[in-house]
C-alpha cells in the first residue's frame, strides 16, 4: 500500500478540484447561515490557489468541503474525479491547520510519522519518509525534539512535513501562517513556494493577507461573506520564480490592488 | 529547603495551637482527678465547677494546670502523648519483632492498605471504563453521568452497613470484599469525572486531522484521546486514592470488625482510649500521604517519559 499514488488529473487537462454550484447552509439557533452560495470553481493540477476574504466568507468552509470535513447541501464537488469522501480514502490530500496541532507527547519525528502509522506504512518506510519530508521543510536533526522545544514557525513546518509524509498530491492549508509574526511568515512563504516548485503539488491556501495571497498564488480566489461566495478569480501574471522583492514590482502592486478592490466590492453588497 | 520552610512553619503553628488547646480542654477532668486524690481545688465539687468557665478554672487553680498535660484519658491528648502512643504501637513493637501483632498499628495499617488497594483498583477501572463509555456513547453520556453524580450524594456511612450486610447475605466470608466495594464506590467518581474531561480534551482541529487520515475510532482512542488524558488521569488518581482510603476506613467502622484502622478507631472510642484513636488517625493520615506521594512520583516519571513534564510547565 505504498507506491500507488492517485494519478494527477491535471496532466489530462481535467481539473483536480471541480466545484459546480456548491451550496452549504448551516442550520443554527438564529436561523440558517449560508456559508457557501453557488460556488463554482475549477482548479487544475499543480496550481497554487489562494482563497482570500473577510471572516465568514466561506473560504475555510470551502476547504473543509474539499477535505470532506463538511457536507455541502447542494451542488457538486469532485476531487481527483472522485467524491471528497472517496478522495480522502484514496489519501488525495494533506491538510494543514492554523494551529500546528502537534501531539505534545510525541517527538517531531513521531508526529510526522502519525499519518503513516494510521495508514499502516511499514516501520522502515515510515522512518525513510519522515527523514525525507523533514529534510524538505529543513528540520533535519530535530526528529528527537519535542514540540515545546521548537519555535512556532518550526512547529508549523513540522505540521507541513506531516501533511507531506504520505505523498498526497493536493495540499490544503487553512491559514497555516496566520499565527506567526511577519518575519517568520516571509521566510515560510518563500520556503513554501520552493517546496511547491519542487513537488508540483496542487495547493489550496486560505489566507487573510493580500500580500501573502499575491506572492504565493497562480490563482487568487476573492470571496465575500453573507452569503459566502466567490466575487473574483484572478489568474496571476507573475512568473513562477518569485524572489521576496518581487513584492515591490508594479505588477505585484497592481495585482494586490485588484485583490483589494475585489474585497471592497464584496463588502459593498451589504 | 525553600519548599520545606512554609510547610514546617504551618506545622509548627498547628502543633502550637494544639498544645495550647490542651489545657482548657482537659482542665475539668484534671481538677476532678486532683480533687479525688486530695488536692485543694477552687471551687470545690465537680458540680460547682460546671458553673465556672474553663478560663476561670485555669486562673483560679494555676498550680494544677500542668495536670491537664498528663491525663491518662484526656479529652485532647498532647502532641507528645500522641507521638509516644504512636511510637509504642509501631516502631517500638517492630523493634520487638511484633510488627504484625494485633496490638500493632502497623498490622492494622496493612489490613487497611490491602482493602484500599483493591478498592482503588476496582474504582479506577470502573471510573476509566465509565469515562470511555460516556465519551463514546451518547446514550451512556445521557444515562450514566446523572447516576454517577447521584451516587455521590448518598452518604457513604449510610450505605456502608448495607453493603456489608448484603455481602454476608451473599455468603462472602472475606471481610475485605465489602470494604473494597465501599472503597471503590468513593474512588470511582473522581476518576470518572477526570477521565471524561481528559478524553474530551483534544481540540476539534486534532480530531479533524485524524478524520483527514480516515483514522478508525480505535486509532483515535489509542493515539490521541488516551495519551491526551494522561495528565488528567493522574490528577484524579491522587484524589481517588485518598477517597479509597477514607472509604476503607468507613467500611471498617460499622462491621464489628476488629482489624484495620477504622476498627481501631471504633474500639478506641468504645473503650475510652483516646490515645489509640489519635494514633490511628495519624497512621491513616501518614498512609494517605505516602499513597499520594507515591502517585505523584509515578506522575512525574510518566509525564517526563511522555515529554509532557516540560510542556505542562
Amino acid at each position: 500500500m505504498t507506491g500507488d499514488m492517485p494519478t494527477p488529473a491535471g496532466s489530462m487537462g481535467a481539473p483536480v478540484i471541480a466545484a459546480e454550484g456548491l451550496n452549504l447552509t448551516f442550520q443554527t439557533a438564529d436561523g440558517p447561515v449560508h456559508a457557501l452560495s453557488d460556488v463554482s470553481l475549477a482548479i487544475a493540477g499543480g496550481e497554487f490557489v489562494s482563497f482570500i476574504g473577510p471572516s465568514g466568507c466561506g473560504k475555510t468552509t470551502f476547504l473543509r468541503c474539499i477535505a470532506a470535513l463538511e457536507q455541502p447541501t447542494g451542488g457538486t464537488l469532485s476531487v481527483n474525479g472522485m467524491t471528497p469522501d472517496a478522495a480522502r480514502r484514496a489519501r488525495a490530500y494533506g491538510y494543514v491547520f492554523q494551529a500546528a496541532g502537534l501531539y505534545p507527547w510525541r517527538t517531531i519525528g513521531r508526529n510526522v510519522a502519525l499519518p503513516l502509522e494510521i495508514m499502516g506504512f511499514p516501520k522502515d518506510e515510515q522512518d525513510s519518509r519522515v527523514a525525507r519530508v523533514l529534510e524538505m521543510v529543513e528540520l533535519t536533526g530535530f526528529e528527537k525534539k519535542f514540540p515545546w522545544q521548537l519555535s512556532g514557525g518550526m512547529q508549523q513546518r513540522a505540521s507541513i512535513a506531516r501533511a507531506l509524509a504520505f505523498d498526497a498530491d493536493i495540499l490544503l492549508m487553512d491559514e497555516p501562517f496566520g499565527a506567526l509574526d511577519e518575519i517568520v511568515r516571509d521566510r515560510l512563504n518563500e520556503e513554501l513556494l520552493s517546496l511547491w516548485a519542487r513537488t508540483g503539488k496542487t495547493v489550496c491556501f486560505v489566507t487573510h493577507s493580500i500580500p501573502e495571497a499575491v506572492y504565493l498564488s497562480t490563482k487568487i480566489v476573492v470571496m465575500s461573506p453573507r452569503p459566502g461566495r466567490i466575487t473574483d478569480v484572478i489568474d496571476s501574471p507573475l512568473p513562477k520564480e518569485r524572489p521576496l522583492d518581487i513584492r515591490d514590482t508594479p505588477e505585484f502592486l497592481a495585482l494586490a490592488h485588484r485583490v483589494r478592490e475585489g474585497l471592497r466590492a464584496g463588502h459593498a453588497y451589504e | 529547603m525553600r519548599k520545606a520552610l512554609p510547610v514546617l512553619v504551618v506545622l509548627a503553628a498547628i502543633l502550637g495551637i494544639w498544645w495550647l488547646a490542651v489545657a482548657p480542654m482537659n482542665i475539668r477532668i484534671a481538677l476532678d482527678g486532683a480533687e479525688r486524690s486530695g488536692a485543694a481545688v477552687v471551687p470545690e465539687g465537680a458540680r460547682e465547677r460546671q458553673e465556672v468557665s474553663v478560663w476561670a478554672l485555669m486562673a483560679r487553680n494555676p498550680d494544677l494546670v500542668p495536670l491537664s498535660y498528663a491525663q491518662e484519658r484526656p479529652r485532647l491528648p498532647t502532641p507528645g502523648q500522641v507521638a509516644t502512643e504512636f511510637w509504642d504501637t509501631t516502631g517500638a513493637m517492630a523493634l520487638d519483632g511484633r510488627a504484625m501483632s494485633r496490638r500493632s498499628l502497623l498490622f492494622h495499617a496493612w489490613i487497611t492498605l490491602q482493602s484500599t488497594f483493591w478498592g482503588f483498583l476496582l474504582g479506577t477501572s470502573l471510573g476509566i471504563a465509565g469515562a470511555i463509555g460516556i465519551v463514546y456513547s451518547r446514550t451512556l453520556n445521557l444515562s450514566l453521568m446523572p447516576w454517577a453524580i447521584i451516587s455521590q450524594t448518598i452518604p457513604i456511612v449510610a450505605l456502608a452497613p448495607m453493603i456489608i450486610v448484603l455481602a454476608s447475605q451473599l455468603g462472602i466470608e472475606e471481610r475485605g470484599v465489602p470494604k473494597a466495594i465501599i472503597s471503590a464506590y468513593l474512588c470511582f467518581f473522581p476518576v470518572l469525572v477526570g477521565m471524561v474531561s481528559g478524553l474530551r480534551s483534544p481540540a476539534a482541529a486534532q480530531l479533524d486531522l485524524l478524520r483527514t487520515y480516515s483514522a478508525t475510532p480505535s486509532q483515535g482512542f489509542w493515539k490521541l484521546r488516551l495519551p491526551a488524558s494522561v495528565p488528567y488521569l493522574f490528577a484524579s488518581l491522587k484524589v481517588g486514592i485518598a477517597a479509597a482510603l477514607v472509604g476503607t476506613i468507613v467500611g471498617e467502622l460499622p462491621t464489628g470488625a476488629i482489624r484495620g484502622l477504622g476498627a481501631r478507631i471504633l474500639i478506641g472510642d468504645q473503650f475510652g482510649t483516646p490515645l489509640a484513636i489519635w494514633a490511628a488517625l495519624f497512621m491513616a493520615a501518614i498512609l494517605a500521604g505516602v499513597l499520594v506521594t507515591f502517585l505523584d512520583l509515578a506522575q512525574r516519571v510518566t509525564l517526563r517519559r511522555m515529554g509532557l513534564a516540560e510542556a505542562a510547565r
